[in-house]
C-alpha cells in the first residue's frame, strides 16, 4: 500500500502570488495514495525540510511529491531530506509549478489548474517508482585544458598548484594566446608581456603541466571522471625535443613571404619561424604553405643548419589518447570579420587597421619595433579617430548583438598611450556609450579625456573615404547635433569579439550547450557561473561570455576551483538512474549501442528457454552500469521497447502523459 | 524465365545433393498459377514443386530468422529487392549469415494478381513472361499494366551474393519512387489526414503488414505485449488503426528498405508503404540518399550522430 505525501512549496510569492497553493494541497489531497497534503512558504528551507522529514517519518510515507520549482533547482536538496529521513531518496518526485507554471501564467485560476495536474502528473509517475541505490566510479586525477591563453593558462597553474596532473592542448604553436600580443593593460598600462610571459615559463616549467601545442581535441568520450579524449597532435614538422629555439634556421629560410600571424598579418616571416620570441614551447615550426621544401622538395636548408638535427620534414600527425576526470574549456575568442563593414574601408584603405593591430603597431615587439607609424607610407600619423562599437550591439544582423565589453577600456587605453607618446597627435573617438564599470575604470576613462584631451565624440560614424590623401571620417556628433568630418591619418576600428570558431566543435563534443552567439553556457547564470551544464566540463575566459583580463584570471581560477574539488574526489556517485534491458524483448539489433554515446552497451550470448523443454540462444543488450549515463537514447531507439531507463521508465512516462490527459 | 528457373531448380539439388546445403527457401506452386507460396523444400524430390516466374512477389528474407537458426545451411534465393532486405537482417544480427547459402535471381517485375483481376482475368494457370510483357490466357499486357506498385518504381540493383544466376537483362524503373510522396506533401494538413484516414480506416487489423514486413522482427512485437501500454492505448482510440500503422512506421524507420511486403499482402489495398517512404524521402533530404540495406555494416543516418548533421528545422522550416 503506497502513502503518498504532497509537499506544496509557495516560494515565497513567487509560487503563491499566482498558484492557489492551498487548492493545490487541498485536491491533491484526494487522490488515490496520498495520505498527507500540505504547503510551506519556503520548503527548500530548514523549516520546510523538517516538515517533511516529520511527514516521512510520522506517516510512514513510501514516496513523496514536492511541488515546488525546477527539479534542476531542488530535486538533490530533496532527495536528501527524504533520504535522512530513512527514504530512499529516488522515491521523490518534482512537480514543477515554479518554471513551468507560476512564472509563466498570470490568471491564478488556470494556473492553480494546471499545477494540480502537474502535481497528479508527478503522482502517477511516483507510483511506479522503485527504490534505486547508485554505483561509484573511479575520478581520473587529471584535467585538460582546451586553449592557453591567459584563461587555460590560469586554469592549468592553479589546478597544478593543487596538486593535480594537468595537460593544455592549444591549436596554435605557442601558447598566451590573444594576451601575448598586446601592447599594454588596463587600467594599469602595466606590459602585457611582462606580466604574462612570467605565467608561461611557469607552466612550461610545472611538473604537472604538459603543454601540447599545435593540437587539436579529436574526440571526447566518457564521462565526468573518466572521460577518454583523443589529441591530434599536428605535424610541425620539427621535433619538439630536440630543438633548442636557437632560431638560426628562421635567419637562413629562403622563403620569407608567410604572413606574420602574431602580429596580425603586418609583416612577414620565414616559412620556419618560432611565433615570437617568448613563445613556449620555445620551439620552431615550418609552414607547409610556405616551405619551399615541402612544397617542391628543393631547399632543405634548415636542415642543413640545425646543429641538433631537429628538422623532419616526413613528421605527420599523431594522434594520442589520455584520460581526464574533468575538462576545462577556455578557447577564448577572436575579433569578427569585417567584411560585413565595408563602410570603414578596413578592405580598402591600408590605414583603416583594427584595435588587436594597433597594439602590434604600438608593441616595442612589433613590426615597427613599437614606434606608431601608418601601415600605408611608414609616416607617423598625426589625427587618429578611433571609431567604438564595430560590430557589437548590432541588431542590424551585420554584426553581435551584444557588447564586447572590452572596446571601451582598451580604447581609452590607446587614445591615453597615443598622446602621452605622441603629444602632437589629435585623437578622435567615435562612441555610442562609454562603458566604465569596474575597479579604477571610470577614473582611467576620465584620465584620458580630462587629463590626456582625448576629443570623445557621440556619435556613429558613417562611412569612411579617401580624399588628398587623407581617411575622411564622416560621422555624427549627437551632443552638437552635427555631422562631422574629421580628417584623420589612421583610422582604428574596435571590432567586435566572437567565440573563437573550434569552439562550436568542442561543445558537441563534450556535450556542452551553446547559446545563439556561440558562447558557452553556464550551469547557472549566477549561482553556476563557471560549469557547463553537463558534469565534468568547466568553463574559463571569453568562451563563456566577453571578458577582460582581470575578469578572465578571476573565472579562470575558480574555474580551478572546481576542477580541483572534483579531483579530490576519489570517486564519484553514479547515476543511479541507467538503462537496462529486458532480455526477453531484446533482440539484439545492436541500434542502442549505435545510439550510446558512452559506449556502456555490450552484447552477450544467452540461453532461453522456449518451451517444450528446448533452449535457444539469442544475443542480448547488456548495459554497464558504472558507464551509463541515463541520457534515454537507448530507450527511444529500440524496436522491441526492451531497453528501459530506471527511473524514468517507458510506462512512467506514459503514466505522466496519462495523467496530464485525464480530465 | 523458363530458363532461370530450371537453372535454379539445377543449382537447388546440385546443393542439396552434395550435402552443402540442407534445405532450400524457394517459392511453392500453388493449385493456380497466381497462388505461389514461400516454401521451404527438404529435399530434391521435393523441388518438383519448386517455381520461379512473375508471380513469385514475395520476399524470402524474413524467414531466415528462424530458418538460420536451426542447424545446416540453408539456400535462399533473393531478388534484387530481397538482397536488402536481407542485408538489412544480417546487420541488425537477426540472420545468423554462415548457416546461409545466398543465390541471387533476376527479376523483371512481378505480377500483381489483384491488377489482373481488375483486367478481368481470373482463374490463372501460367504466364509467359518477356522483359517489357506477360502474356496470360492469351491477353498481352505491357508490364506497367500489371506489375506489383513495388517494382513499377524499383531502382534496386544486385548485391553480393555467394552466387548469382543470371542477369543479363534490366528493366528501368517507371514511375518516380516520392511522386505520390510529393503529392501528400502538397496537401493541407486537412486534405492529408482525410486522406490517411480514408485509406486506414479500411484497416481489419489482421496484421499482415507486420507480419510479413522483413524490418517487423522483434521477439515480442510491442503491440502483443501487454506490459508495453502502447497495444491498450492503441484500442483505446476509436481510430485505432492510424496509430498502429504510424508507430509501426516509426519503428521501421531509417531501417525500412523499400520492399512494399506491406502494401503487396495488405488485403484491404492500404498503400502503407507510403508512410515509410516518407520517412526515406525525408532521411534523404536531411542527410543525404540512403538505402537501408545497401550494406551490412554502417550505423544508418538515424542511429549515427555526426557534428556535420542538420538540424532538421534548418531544412524543413522552423515549425516542423
Amino acid at each position: 500500500m503506497q502513502k503518498i505525501g504532497v509537499f506544496v512549496c509557495w516560494c515565497g510569492s513567487n509560487i503563491a502570488a499566482t498558484v492557489d497553493v492551498k487548492k493545490v494541497a487541498d485536491v491533491l489531497r484526494l487522490e488515490p495514495g496520498v495520505v498527507i497534503s500540505e504547503t510551506y512558504q519556503y520548503m527548500c528551507s530548514e523549516n520546510g525540510q523538517a516538515l517533511i522529514r516529520n511527514a516521512i517519518k510520522e506517516n510512514g510515507l513510501t514516496g513523496i511529491v514536492v511541488c515546488s520549482c525546477s527539479p534542476r533547482m531542488h530535486e538533490a536538496t530533496f532527495r536528501k531530506t527524504a533520504e535522512s529521513a530513512g527514504l530512499n531518496p529516488y522515491m521523490v518526485e518534482i512537480a514543477n509549478i515554479r518554471e513551468q507554471c507560476s512564472w509563466i501564467h498570470k490568471d491564478m485560476d488556470e494556473a492553480t489548474e494546471k499545477a494540480i495536474v502537474l502535481g497528479r502528473s508527478a503522482i502517477a509517475k511516483l507510483k511506479l517508482n522503485a527504490p534505486l541505490t547508485s554505483g561509484e566510479s573511479a575520478v581520473v586525477k587529471r584535467a585538460l585544458v582546451i586553449g592557453g591563453g591567459i584563461a587555460g593558462i590560469q586554469s592549468a597553474l592553479d589546478i597544478a598548484e593543487a596538486g593535480y596532473e594537468v595537460d593544455i592542448v592549444e591549436s596554435s604553436a605557442t601558447i598566451g594566446g590573444n594576451m601575448a600580443k598586446l601592447d599594454k593593460t588596463f587600467p594599469t598600462l602595466d606590459c602585457a608581456a611582462c606580466i604574462l610571459t612570467p605565467k608561461m615559463v611557469d607552466c612550461a616549467q610545472n611538473e604537472n603541466i604538459d603543454i601540447m601545442t599545435f593540437s587539436e581535441i579529436e574526440s571526447v568520450k566518457g564521462f565526468v571522471g573518466n572521460f577518454k579524449v583523443q589529441i591530434r597532435r599536428k605535424a610541425r614538422f620539427v621535433d619538439e625535443k630536440k630543438c633548442t629555439g636557437c632560431g638560426v634556421c628562421m635567419q637562413k629560410c629562403p622563403s620569407k613571404k608567410g604572413k606574420n600571424e602574431f602580429n596580425m598579418g603586418l609583416n612577414n616571416r620565414p616559412a620556419i619561424y618560432i611565433p615570437f620570441a617568448q613563445a613556449i614551447p620555445n620551439v620552431a615550426i615550418i609552414d607547409p604553405e610556405q616551405c619551399l621544401k615541402l612544397k617542391n622538395g628543393k631547399c632543405g636548408l634548415c636542415a642543413m643548419q640545425c646543429q641538433v638535427n631537429a628538422i623532419d620534414y616526413t613528421q605527420k600527425d599523431e594522434i594520442i589518447e589520455r584520460e581526464y576526470g574533468a575538462i576545462v574549456v577556455a578557447t577564448g575568442y577572436k575579433p569578427i570579420s569585417l567584411e560585413n563593414f565595408n563602410e570603414y574601408g578596413y578592405d580598402t584603405y591600408k590605414d583603416v587597421v583594427t584595435s588587436l593591430e594597433l597594439e602590434r603597431l604600438m608593441n616595442a615587439a612589433g613590426p615597427s619595433d613599437g614606434h606608431l607609424v601608418r601601415p600605408s607610407d611608414h609616416k607617423e600619423p598625426k589625427v587618429i579617430t578611433f571609431i567604438q562599437c564595430v560590430g557589437s550591439r548590432d541588431t542590424s544582423g551585420c554584426g553581435k548583438p551584444y557588447c564586447s565589453k572590452i572596446c571601451c577600456m582598451y580604447t581609452a587605453k590607446h587614445a591615453m598611450l597615443i598622446r602621452e607618446k605622441y603629444p602632437d597627435t589629435e585623437v578622435h573617438v567615435f562612441y555610442i556609450d562609454v562603458r566604465t564599470p569596474g575597479k579604477n575604470y571610470d577614473e582611467f576613462f576620465r584620465r584620458a579625456v580630462e587629463q590626456y584631451g582625448v576629443d570623445y565624440i557621440k556619435g556613429m560614424v558613417g562611412k569612411v573615404y579617401e580624399e588628398n590623401g587623407k581617411l575622411m571620417v564622416q560621422g555624427s556628433d549627437l551632443i552638437n547635433n552635427e555631422q562631422v568630418v574629421i580628417p584623420s591619418d589612421l583610422v582604428v576600428l574596435a571590432a567586435a569579439i566572437e567565440p573563437n570558431p573550434s569552439v562550436r566543435k568542442i561543445a558537441t563534443m563534450v556535450t556542452a550547450s551553446i547559446d545563439t552567439n556561440n558562447f558557452l553556457t553556464e550551469a547557472h547564470a549566477k549561482l553556476r557561473p563557471v560549469e557547463s551544464p553537463t558534469a565534468g566540463i568547466f568553463l574559463s575566459g571569453v568562451c563563456q561570455g566577453p571578458k577582460d583580463i582581470p575578469e578572465t584570471v578571476s573565472q579562470a581560477s575558480a574555474c580551478a576551483a572546481k576542477v580541483v574539488g572534483l579531483l579530490s574526489k576519489d570517486k564519484l556517485k553514479c547515476n543511479a538512474c541507467v538503462a537496462h534491458s529486458d532480455e526477453t524483448l531484446c533482440t539484439g539489433c545492436s541500434v542502442c549501442a549505435n545510439v550510446c554515446p558512452y559506449g556502456a552497451i555490450t552484447y552477450v550470448d544467452k540461453e532461453f528457454r522456449i518451451g517444450g523443454g528446448k533452449t535457444e540462444t539469442r544475443r542480448v543488450a547488456s548495459v554497464n552500469e558504472a558507464v551509463c549515463q541515463g541520457c534515454g537514447a537507448c530507450t527511444v531507439t529500440c524496436p522491441s521497447g526492451a531497453m528501459d531507463l530506471k527511473g524514468f521508465s517507458n510506462k512512467q512516462i506514459m503514466a505522466e502523459v496519462d495523467a496530464i490527459c485525464k480530465r | 524465365m523458363q530458363r532461370i528457373e530450371t537453372a535454379m531448380i539445377e543449382k537447388a539439388k546440385a546443393l542439396l545433393s552434395s550435402g552443402e546445403v540442407t534445405r532450400v527457401l524457394g517459392w511453392k506452386k500453388g493449385e493456380l498459377g497466381y497462388d505461389v507460396e514461400p516454401c521451404v523444400f527438404k529435399s530434391e524430390e521435393s523441388l518438383k514443386d519448386f517455381c520461379y516466374n512473375v508471380f513469385c512477389g514475395a520476399n524470402l528474407s524474413k524467414y531466415l530468422v528462424e530458418e538460420s537458426k536451426k542447424e545446416g545451411k540453408i539456400l535462399v534465393f533473393l531478388k534484387p529487392c530481397d538482397s536488402y532486405s536481407f542485408n538489412q537482417l544480417i546487420k541488425e544480427h537477426r540472420i545468423n549469415k554462415e548457416n546461409v547459402y545466398t543465390v541471387g535471381v533476376e527479376c523483371q517485375g512481378k505480377v500483381d494478381p489483384y491488377k489482373l483481376k481488375e483486367n478481368g482475368i481470373e482463374m490463372v494457370d501460367s504466364a509467359v513472361e518477356t522483359v517489357d510483357t506477360v502474356t496470360v490466357k492469351g491477353k498481352e499486357f505491357k508490364k506497367e499494366e500489371i506489375i506489383l506498385g513495388k517494382c513499377l518504381t524499383c531502382t534496386k540493383k544486385p548485391l553480393s551474393y555467394d552466387d548469382i544466376i543470371s542477369f543479363n537483362e534490366k528493366r528501368e524503373p517507371v514511375l518516380d519512387r516520392f511522386e505520390t510522396v510529393k503529392k501528400l506533401e502538397a496537401m493541407t494538413a486537412d486534405e492529408r489526414y482525410a486522406f490517411w484516414k480514408d485509406q486506414l480506416s479500411n484497416c481489419i487489423r489482421c496484421n499482415a503488414c507486420r507480419n510479413v514486413c522483413p524490418a517487423c522482427t522483434c521477439t515480442k512485437c510491442v503491440f502483443d505485449n501487454d506490459n508495453s501500454g502502447i497495444a491498450s492505448k492503441a484500442n483505446s482510440d476509436s481510430f485505432e488503426e492510424k496509430l498502429f500503422h504510424i508507430i509501426r512506421a516509426f519503428h521501421v524507420a531509417g531501417r525500412c528498405t523499400d520492399c512494399g511486403e506491406c502494401s503487396r499482402v495488405c488485403p484491404q489495398h492500404i498503400p502503407l508503404h507510403l508512410l515509410n517512404r516518407k520517412f526515406i524521402s525525408d532521411i534523404d533530404r536531411l542527410y543525404g540518399e540512403y538505402q537501408a540495406g545497401e550494406d551490412t555494416d554502417s550505423k544508418g543516418p538515424l542511429t549515427n550522430y555526426t557534428t556535420g548533421d542538420v538540424d532538421p528545422s534548418d531544412v524543413f522550416g522552423g515549425n516542423n
